[in-house]
């Protein structure tokens, strides 16, 4: 657990200092909000739409932080410093999963109020508390299945270009159930009711593939 | 290792199969009644959802396969898994093109987004497509084995969740031919799907023990060449420097 949390203190004064990761994912955010108002022609969205869109924009935008996450420790060997050291290997996969969810968090709290700002006309103020927990729960999900995709995709020789076509089907799941979940928090009027049946399959979700990659992270680090 | 450990009874389960896809389509054409709602374009669903049942029980067991392999360091369930996937893809494609006949057919549209099923099958075939990029840009055959055997096993565990999620997305508009319970297929009916399911399994069987004899002998092969080249060199020692160099086998 020190181990990990140590893992994280590196990474993210890593991206505090060279500011690689997160401003990426932000820009790239903005300016696909930008390229949708162009493509769907619309000055405003509401209900399933900007769900879609939304969520189809984050998704993206992680998969761009995604393919950064193990890089630092490929190019400078930052791999066999951890095989070296006398720690739990899973402790290195709670790390970056961690790193991932807090730059998911950092890139929502700048994605998510420009784009309120930029397609939402309707107040859906009362709906933030639903809307923050199926943000939290759909970005542990990505975290976890982000961070075990990284590290098998890091090690082979299509790396960057093989992350992102192994991702997308494996978090199609949760793009169902997140884009569900806000879909009645962006319709007027607000509507809660079907939000815990989606928060809850999210919630599956996470479960079985953190234990998933709790049992597997092991035997991709072996050498 | 046993030269004929993957070949021994192909034949026999060659022809069991080609009995049994006999019987399937002579069953399925004469003794099936005609759907009288759906008419003849029904009899597809013969072909179409053996297929994926057997497709989706493929990758699941490709998954088992690997896990095996993880246990066991054994390359062999690592081919097993390989395989597995790879026979699946295939009669995924066949479940894809059926699906959509049947859907032009009975629906009037070359694709439906809301039949789940379709939709889930089409997810899980576009995951387990990523499985060749995977393996094949990994060089070092352990690694490669260890890598591709997490996958399936990742994969195999997403196809229900996937379902899952599908199905509470989709409202349930269209009626189900072999719904949750059973349905209410007539007793002809159900009889001549078993025996379609249990020709495809056999064909899927049969399959694959065939793409892995074939990957066994070839290997066996390539080994069998590598003594030999190396046999070859130390019966005539080089005595000039371009002798050194092993002469490739035609």
């Amino acid at each position: 657990m020190r181990a990990a949390a140590a893992i994280v203190r590196k990474d993210l004064r890593v991206e505090l200092r060279t500011k690689e990761s997160v401003p990426a994912m932000a820009i790239f955010a903005v300016t696909t909000f930008v390229v949708f108002h162009f493509g769907l022609d619309r000055d405003s969205l509401e209900g399933e739409l900007a769900a879609g869109v939304l969520w189809v924009t984050l998704l993206f935008a992680a998969i761009l932080g995604i393919n950064r996450l193990f890089v630092p420790e490929r190019e400078q060997s930052g791999f066999d410093g951890l095989l070296l050291a006398p720690i739990d290997r899973n402790s290195l996969l709670a790390a970056k999963a961690s790193a991932l969810l807090i730059y998911l968090v950092a890139l929502e709290l700048v994605a998510v109020p420009v784009f309120a700002i930029f397609f939402i006309d309707s107040s859906f103020w009362e709906a933030v508390p639903l809307l923050i927990a199926v943000m939290l729960l759909a970005d542990l999900g990505i975290a976890i299945v982000g961070a075990l995709l990284a590290s098998i995709a890091v090690n082979t020789r299509a790396r960057d270009l093989l992350l992102p076509i192994l991702l997308l089907p494996l978090l199609i799941p949760v793009v169902i159930a997140a884009a569900a979940g806000t879909e009645p928090l962006f319709s007027s009027p607000v509507d809660t009711s079907s939000t815990g049946k989606w928060l809850a399959v999210l919630a599956l979700y996470d479960g079985v593939f953190g234990l998933l990659a709790y049992a597997l992270f092991d035997f991709l680090m072996e050498d | 290792m046993d030269g004929t450990l993957f070949g021994r009874g192909l034949r026999a389960l060659s022809a069991a199969s080609i009995v049994a896809i006999a019987t399937a389509l002579a069953l399925i054409f004469f003794y099936a009644p005609i759907d009288a709602d759906q008419g003849f374009i029904q009899k597809i669903f013969y072909v179409h959802v053996p297929m994926a049942i057997v497709a989706l029980i493929g990758f699941v067991t490709a998954g088992v396969f690997a896990i095996q392999h993880l246990r066991t360091r054994d390359p062999s369930y690592d081919a097993r898994s390989y395989v597995a996937i790879h026979m699946s893809v295939i009669f995924g494609v066949a479940v894809l093109v059926t699906g959509s006949i049947w859907a032009k057919g009975s629906w009037g549209k070359w694709w439906v987004w809301d039949e789940p099923t379709l939709v889930s099958f089409l997810i899980v075939f576009l995951l387990y497509v990523t499985y060749y990029p995977l393996r094949y840009s990994i060089e070092d055959p352990e690694r490669r084995a260890r890598y591709s055997s997490v996958f399936a096993i990742t994969a195999g565990a997403f196809v229900p969740i996937n379902f899952i999620a599908v199905r509470l997305s989709e409202s349930l508009v269209h009626p189900r031919v072999l719904s949750a319970t059973g349905g209410s297929m007539p007793g002809e009916m159900r009889f001549t799907f078993l025996v379609s399911l249990l020709a495809i399994a056999l064909l899927f069987a049969t399959l694959m023990k065939l793409e892995l004899t074939s990957k066994h002998a070839r290997m066996q092969l390539k080994s069998l060449r590598r003594l030999l080249e190396a046999e070859d060199e130390e019966r005539s020692p080089a005595s000039s420097p371009l002798a050194t160099v092993p002469a490739k086998p035609q």
